[in-house]
């Protein structure tokens, strides 16, 4: 309270608002540090790795699916994150999303769509789930979703093994061709513009006269897709305000009639079914399930979600701001291949830049919330 | 009797065998000031409440313009145009002055899923708002955080008013405020009021009360000592009353009395 009414007292001999400049309304934007983050990182493999094919057609394709995939599950992570909760369950739905395409699928003869669908459908049903028990217990959702990370991981583990007698479940590709929707998670995008780029010699060619990136890969659209949707969301219609509220003060937004538990259980299905268009992209470009995959893919959806600029403790950030956030993460982690540094070192630069986005962001939150 | 807009006749409330409020009856009138002080404990919280729709009261009766009624919910108080205000003043203080001020009842625009929340309608009444209680919001994309204690439970009121409020319950709207800010608030309350609003002002400051409230209901340890209008009553009494004067005042009639009887 005394730091309340000393802040007030500051503000007597000012009671009108001060002319804020256009630099220090752009300072104040969750997504800031991410993009100048994306930049940086572009600007270090441009010098270090220029000449070494990373920035070819090709090598652009791979680090952009990387960024892509993890892009995906982040911003499912990140409007959660946004309404003041998290999903540590996202990586082991990742592997139980796979399975649930791959069994019905291959042993139980359904078509391939139908099977997607089920997926999607078992996805609404544990973030249903991941919702109630958070809202209607009133237990912090990292215990709980922590909870459904070895439940969902075990189960798709006894499950497969129950039904198919091993650990992964291949022989998908073959169904690919003829579904009618399996293309809108693997089809690669602007093949034809890729072809005629590749003739008039502008990316490279295999040695069949095929280039040798094929297109956009599907998961690059839905990163893209699914950054346009949920910046819409947040900011352009009520369901966005209601999650800005529900995370950054829960008893208000109830008092003035958020309804709070919907918003934060419609958060939780929503980052389960993130989980599960990678699980889609996946499994259809592999062409097989594996019950171990989305691994720790939880806590790297999470680390691109605070990078981009998401408070851990809700209210604020912006799906932009993840979106680079994975790029950055998919950047340095296909980056590092092309220069000298040992691969080894990538997972103390994701942690120094995760304190770095930590540190930044509560600096940017004493900004934005104080009275100054 | 046309200008009461509401009346809380005999309300009490019990939680188990505890007597949190007992027979406490008042009213308010449009344009009306009514100040309800009590001490810690004395059952302001849980009569906020009650008034607001969280409790539904045990006994006694609540008239909303002549009609008797119940409220199930703070959404149906809120429905009859009682809007209370609580201390925290369901803000956040991440979000922006206009995200706040709409929270819950944003402005649309467009047609089926692609409904939007109309930004430029909200900001735009927001500052106008916020402009007509002499509040300068240059930019109402700030964050509510960057304003001043005062200027927030202006915000908070200004947004009931703005959503239909006829009757404003303010919890304690100076309590955590300096002499400056509480006196800007205390001017928006009663210039609230001058507009017909009927005001019921919570707090256990006589020193704010005393000069804005136009009839004054003392509350202590759950029941009423009763409503007293201005005129009626000088700011000794009432710093009196609040502080249990009037006990102590009892006490040494009957010490004298108590003395002349031992003396015959």
């Amino acid at each position: 309270m005394s730091l309340k009414e000393q802040s007030i007292k500051g503000k007597i001999h000012d009671e009108r608002l001060r002319k804020v400049s256009k630099l220090k309304v752009l300072l104040n934007r969750p997504e800031l540090g991410a993009l100048g983050g994306s930049v940086l990182v572009f600007i270090f493999f441009g010098i270090i790795a220029g000449d070494t094919g990373m920035f070819s057609a090709y090598g652009t394709i791979n680090f952009l699916e990387v960024s892509a995939n993890l892009g995906i599950i982040a911003i499912g992570a990140a409007m959660l994150m946004i309404g003041g909760e998290f999903d540590l369950s996202v990586g082991s739905m990742i592997g139980f999303a796979g399975i649930c395409i791959a069994i019905p699928a291959i042993y139980w003869g359904w078509p391939l769509w139908m099977a997607i669908l089920f997926a999607f459908s078992m996805a609404v049903l544990v973030g249903y789930l991941n919702g109630i028990l958070v809202v209607r217990t009133g237990l912090p959702s990292f215990i709980v979703t922590l909870a459904m990370l070895f439940i969902l991981r075990g189960a798709t583990l006894a499950l497969t093994r129950l039904i198919t007698g091993r650990t992964q479940v291949p022989g998908l590709r073959v169904l690919i061709e003829n579904d009618p929707i399996a293309w809108i998670f693997s089809a690669d995008a602007f093949k034809s513009l890729f072809i005629w780029m590749g003739n008039i010699g502008l990316i490279a060619l295999r040695t069949d006269g095929t280039p040798l990136a094929t297109g956009i890969p599907a998961s690059v659209l839905w990163w893209i897709g699914l950054t346009v949707f949920a910046t819409w969301i947040l900011m352009k219609t009520s369901y966005g305000n209601w999650i800005f509220g529900a995370g950054g003060d829960k008893n208000g937004a109830r008092n003035v009639g958020v309804p709070v538990n919907r918003v934060k259980t419609s958060l939780f299905i929503g980052t389960a079914v993130c989980a599960t268009i990678y699980a889609c992209v996946q499994v259809l470009d592999a062409g097989s399930a594996d019950t171990m995959r989305g691994n720790l893919k939880e806590l790297e959806a999470i680390v691109a979600a605070v990078v981009g600029g998401c408070l851990l403790t809700g209210g604020y950030g912006s799906a932009i701001g993840a979106a680079f956030g994975a790029l950055i993460f998919g950047t340095v982690s296909m980056g590092i291949y092309y220069t000298e540094v040992d691969t080894d070192w990538f997972k103390v630069f994701l942690g120094v830049m995760m304190l770095i986005a930590v540190i930044f962001n509560n600096f940017i939150r004493r900004r934005v919330t104080e009275n100054k | 009797m046309s200008d009461v807009l509401v009346e809380f006749n005999n309300i009490s409330k019990f939680f188990g065998s505890v007597i949190a409020l007992k027979d406490v009856t008042m009213k308010v009138k449009k344009g009306e000031i009514m100040c309800l002080l009590g001490d810690n404990g004395a059952g302001k919280s849980t009569l906020i409440k009650t008034l607001s729709g969280v409790h539904k009261p045990d006994e006694g009766e609540i008239i909303v313009e002549g009609k008797k009624t119940e409220f199930d919910s703070p959404r149906d108080a809120l429905d009859m145009g009682i809007a209370t205000v609580y201390q925290d003043l369901a803000l956040v203080s991440l979000m922006s002055v206009t995200r706040n001020f709409f929270m819950g009842r944003e402005p649309k625009k467009g047609f089926g899923p692609f409904k939007s929340f109309d930004i430029q309608k909200a900001n735009r009444i927001a500052a106008e708002r916020m402009g007509q209680i002499g509040i300068d919001i240059r930019d109402p994309s700030q964050a509510v955080g960057t304003m001043s204690g005062g200027e927030r439970q202006c915000l908070a009121i200004s947004r009931a008013i703005y959503f239909g409020a006829k009757v404003l319950i303010l919890d304690e709207p100076t309590s955590a405020l300096g002499v400056h800010q509480a006196s800007v608030v205390l001017k928006y309350i009663v210039k609230a009021a001058s507009q017909g609003l009927g005001v019921i002002l919570i707090t256990h400051n006589v020193h704010h009360a005393y000069p804005v409230g136009n009839s004054f209901t003392i509350l202590n340890r759950g029941k009423s000592l009763g409503t007293y209008p201005k005129k009626n009553l000088s700011r000794e009494k009432l710093l009196g009353m609040m502080a249990g004067g009037e006990e102590l005042d009892k006490l040494e009639v009957e010490l004298k009395e108590m003395d002349r009887i031992s003396n015959n």
